[in-house]
């Protein structure tokens, strides 16, 4: 190459000069987040996806009470104190006073919150003739709906203005933490009054307006969301002036970006990617015991699943161990209950299956299958937050099996059409999972354990025990914690005597973020908090 | 010619009418089902589930179904994504201006590199200039645009640091969107920096959209030069004396062109085609990144719409074209 003039030489240091980024040019303050999606809009009543609730109910709503960031404990947010009736049927919140609301261009708010705006959010779901309960075609409080709220809570009632009483129509001691889900965020009674005045109510849906730390800048779609600090939040005013959501749907792009420093803390890292990430000296990377169960059911309606010595032999026959570590690569915990060990109430005293093939083929012989039998196994088609791989782990499963004469068929169908026909019970043993929404036991046993899930689907062994049953409704209805754990501790023994299930792996959920960021924590179901984080000035 | 453009214009209804039912066909024949992906493992009531299937007219035979959306959208209505709740034409016309913009662009480095390219390797037959220039583009037409794409921001934008990853623009800037495409946009903001960073981010979605299109460009353009620098006014051009880059670019290039330019109308839709992958990579808000999704999430009006919108676009510029063609060639006009 004698030709090369150093006009050419230099050619590459120009264009890196040309359009070398402005790393360190941010807005001081300025928190960027890579995303993994779009949200489907900024209304948290309406959906039901987690990368929704990122981007709304998180930042920019509170609920009367909430977990506290990091666990499944219910603190005091805009309601300051509650009590519960000795029946749990009667819920009264005590409400915060001086919560501001946010403002917009099209609205200044003239009063603090209020137990009109508690009223004003409850009814607006759960009364088909509210005035603002059909605003837009095709909308639906899925969430409201899909708890079955229109069955436990009989009416709200105003006591006096910063007084609240929820009555309900049976005990449910799950409602608290019910209160603390997404669906249940405070909105502003005089914003959506104040935009039907002006003749677009609709726009209260679009363009969000609560009391959480973040107010809403502006979205472009599939790019960017941003927000800024909410100086006059009741909770104190984040550390950081600006948030801004980086949507970023490839986690390979995520992590490029978190690596030049384009984003600070990214969602959902590949788990191909961690190990080199935890060599990264710019990258910690958090982790967290995830709020869920991956489980295979056998669908009980059927034979031979019908026979509890064929459930527990086809238990003792699969090498969990093995399975987490091809499958989870070292990212899940074995699962010997239902729930997972960060929830209350989790049975540590309950002994797993061991793996055993010996012992499952007598218990095969005894139950009349000596030869073993054939069976179809649904497995997943999709990867979930408690499953990273479901073709692999079947095909493990499908060998261990084999080696007690259980020939294994194995079928999957498109994901939606997966849960379709599982839920019209078509399967005989399925690859499940569930990634629980609300730190409350309940919310693993009654939707998928439950006898009236079996009706609903959720429940997909289609198991009805009547003692089980009478447990966790029992617990259901009990006020103190302490004794609903003692309901729920015997309720795993019967379960794991019984074995509807085998129950797999927790998988452990990972928050990749960078060195700069301060303060930062994990949340226990999935969520991102941005409130308590803060930027250390770049060495 | 008003019957040659009547006669053409009569051939887009059956193309229409091919699209509309294709697109319903294959979304509707694909399994999923828009009202279970509302709601996630906790699953939905029976009861609501046939109530929204009811309310979103799911419920109704297919044939009926896809009655029910011919007329509304020869009425102008495209209905409303089932995810989101906004008009489908509007999501659309907010995200189009993006496609565009990464369209021209990756055009603009096809040909740029392109035409000359093509050029230089047919002026140097047989060397190694030709075998390099033909070499690469071959590698270029069979490299899978993910892939390469995930190279480029490895190498270009992780390694070295000179691009940005992924998206329109540097989050620091808020630049309102006035036209929607980010350039203009900049340039009308009046922000230097902000129309800088705009570039910059434009640089490796082009590189990586336009790979395939440089490499068929530089291949056409190398046998078109071929065939036309035998051709005997070539020769008797370069036989009056004229200088040989007068005889290259206004003797040969002139006439090699046209099969070229036919061949750059046609990666027309190829670019729109291809952009489904680069923007997924490159987190690039346009409309191949929005129809992906909605295919996820079977969002059947965001999907149908969409390929409607797109093929409408490209049957137009066929039918341009066409008529173009009628007009420059009177064969064509009354063949």
């Amino acid at each position: 190459m004698s030709h090369d003039s150093p006009a050419r030489r230099l050619a590459p240091l120009a264009l890196a000069a040309l359009f070398a980024l402005p790393l360190g040019a941010l807005a001081k303050g300025t928190l960027v987040y890579c995303s993994e999606g779009s949200p489907e809009g900024f209304q948290p009543q309406f959906f039901t996806t987690g990368t929704t609730f990122d981007a709304a109910s998180v930042p920019m709503y509170n609920r009367l009470v909430e977990f506290e960031i990091g666990t499944t404990n219910i603190v005091p947010a805009l309601a300051e104190s509650w009590t519960i009736s000795p029946d749990s049927k009667t819920y009264t919140f005590k409400l915060r006073k001086g919560v501001k609301f946010h403002s917009n261009a099209n609205f200044k708010p003239t009063r603090d919150f209020n137990a009109d705006d508690v009223l004003f959010s409850w009814n607006r779901m759960a009364d088909d003739n509210h005035p603002f309960h059909k605003l837009t075609a095709g909308q639906t409080f899925s969430y409201y709906e899909d708890m079955g709220m229109k069955n436990i809570v009989d009416k709200v009632v105003k006591v006096d203005d910063y007084t609240v009483r929820f009555e309900l129509k049976r005990p449910e001691a799950p409602f608290l933490a019910d209160m603390a889900m997404d669906f249940a965020s405070i909105l502003s009674q005089e914003y959506f009054e104040t935009m039907l005045k002006k003749g677009t109510p609709n726009a209260a849906d679009v363009y969000p307006i609560g009391t959480g730390p973040f107010e809403f800048v502006a979205y472009q779609k599939d790019a960017t969301i941003r927000y800024k600090a909410f100086d006059k939040y009741w909770g104190g005013r984040p550390k950081i002036d600006n948030l801004v959501y980086s949507i970023t749907r490839d986690a390979t792009a995520r992590y490029a970006k978190l690596k030049t420093g384009e984003c600070q803390v990214m969602a959902f890292p590949k788990p191909a990617d961690l190990a080199e990430m935890q060599k990264d000296p710019q990258i910690e990377v958090q982790q967290k015991e995830g709020l869920n169960i991956g489980y295979i059911a056998f669908n009980v309606e059927k034979k031979p699943f019908d026979d509890k010595r064929v459930r527990q032999a086809l238990n003792m026959a699969i090498d969990k161990a093995a399975i987490l570590k091809a499958v989870y690569q070292g990212n899940g915990q074995v699962a010997k209950n239902p729930i997972p060990p960060i929830l209350w109430s989790y049975n540590n005293a309950i002994k797993d299956y061991p793996y055993d093939p010996a012992k499952a083929k007598e218990l095969l012989s005894q139950a009349g299958h000596p030869g073993g039998f054939e069976l179809e196994l649904w497995y997943l088609p999709v990867t979930r937050p408690y499953n990273p791989d479901g073709k692999r782990m079947a095909e493990m499963i499908q060998a261990d099996w084999e080696k007690i004469g259980v020939k294994t068929k194995l079928i999957t169908y498109e994901w939606a059409e997966y849960r379709k026909r599982s839920k019209g019970g078509e399967h005989s043993v399925i690859m499940f999972g569930w990634s629980g929404d609300n730190g409350d036991p309940d919310n693993f046993f009654v939707p998928l354990l439950g006898c009236e899930a079996v009706k609903g689907g959720g429940n997909a062994a289609r198991w009805c025990n009547k003692p089980f049953e009478d447990l966790i409704i029992k617990a259901a209805q009990t006020p103190k914690q302490a004794d609903r754990a003692k309901l729920y501790e015997q309720a795993q023994v019967i379960f794991k005597e019984e074995a509807p299930w085998i129950t797999l792996a927790h998988s452990i959920r990972f928050d990749p973020v960078r060195k700069e960021v301060k303060g930062y924590k994990m949340d226990a179901t999935a969520h991102h908090y941005f409130n308590k984080a803060d930027l250390a000035p770049l060495p | 010619m008003l019957a040659f453009i009547l006669r053409r214009a009569a051939l887009v209804i059956p193309t229409f009418i091919g699209v509309t039912l294709l697109a319903f066909a294959l979304i509707h024949l694909i399994p999923g089902d828009p009202v279970e992906n509302l709601s996630g493992e906790r699953g939905m009531d029976p009861a609501r589930r046939e109530r929204l299937l009811h309310e979103f007219g799911l419920d109704r035979p297919l044939p009926v179904q896809y009655g029910g959306y011919i007329g509304e959208v020869l009425r102008g209505d495209l209905g409303t994504s089932l995810t989101t709740h906004e008009r489908v034409l509007d999501e659309f016309l907010t995200l189009f201006p993006a496609t565009i913009e990464l369209a021209f662009f990756a055009m603009f480095f096809a040909v740029g590199l392109g035409l000359p390219a093509g050029i230089l390797a047919a002026l140097k037959r047989n060397t190694v200039a030709d075998y390099a220039v033909m070499g690469v583009s071959l590698t270029g037409y069979s490299m899978p645009i993910f892939w390469w794409a995930l190279l480029l921001i490895l190498f270009f934008s992780v390694q070295l640091g000179w691009t940005p990853v992924s998206g329109r623009i540097s989050v620091e800037y808020d630049v309102p969107a006035a036209t929607g495409f980010m350039l203009i946009d900049t340039l009308k903001a009046g922000d230097w920096r902000a129309l800088r960073s705009a570039a910059s981010h434009l640089i490796l979605p082009s590189i990586a959209l336009g790979t395939i299109p440089l490499a068929v460009i530089a291949r056409m353009t190398r046998s078109a030069m071929l065939e036309v620098l035998r051709e005997d006014y070539v020769r008797t051009a370069r036989a009056k004396g004229l200088p040989r880059w007068r005889v290259i670019l206004v003797h040969a290039l002139r006439n090699a062109l046209i099969p070229v330019i036919t061949v750059i109308g046609l990666q027309v839709g190829l670019l729109l085609s291809g952009a489904i992958l680069t923007e997924t990579i490159f987190s690039w808000p346009g409309v191949g990144n929005w129809l992906v999704h909605g295919v996820q999430s079977r969002d059947y009006p965001v999907v149908q719409g969409g390929i409607l919108l797109i093929a409408t676009i490209v049957i137009s510029v066929n039918l341009i074209v066409d008529l173009l063609y009628g007009v420059v060639n009177p064969r064509i006009r009354h063949g």
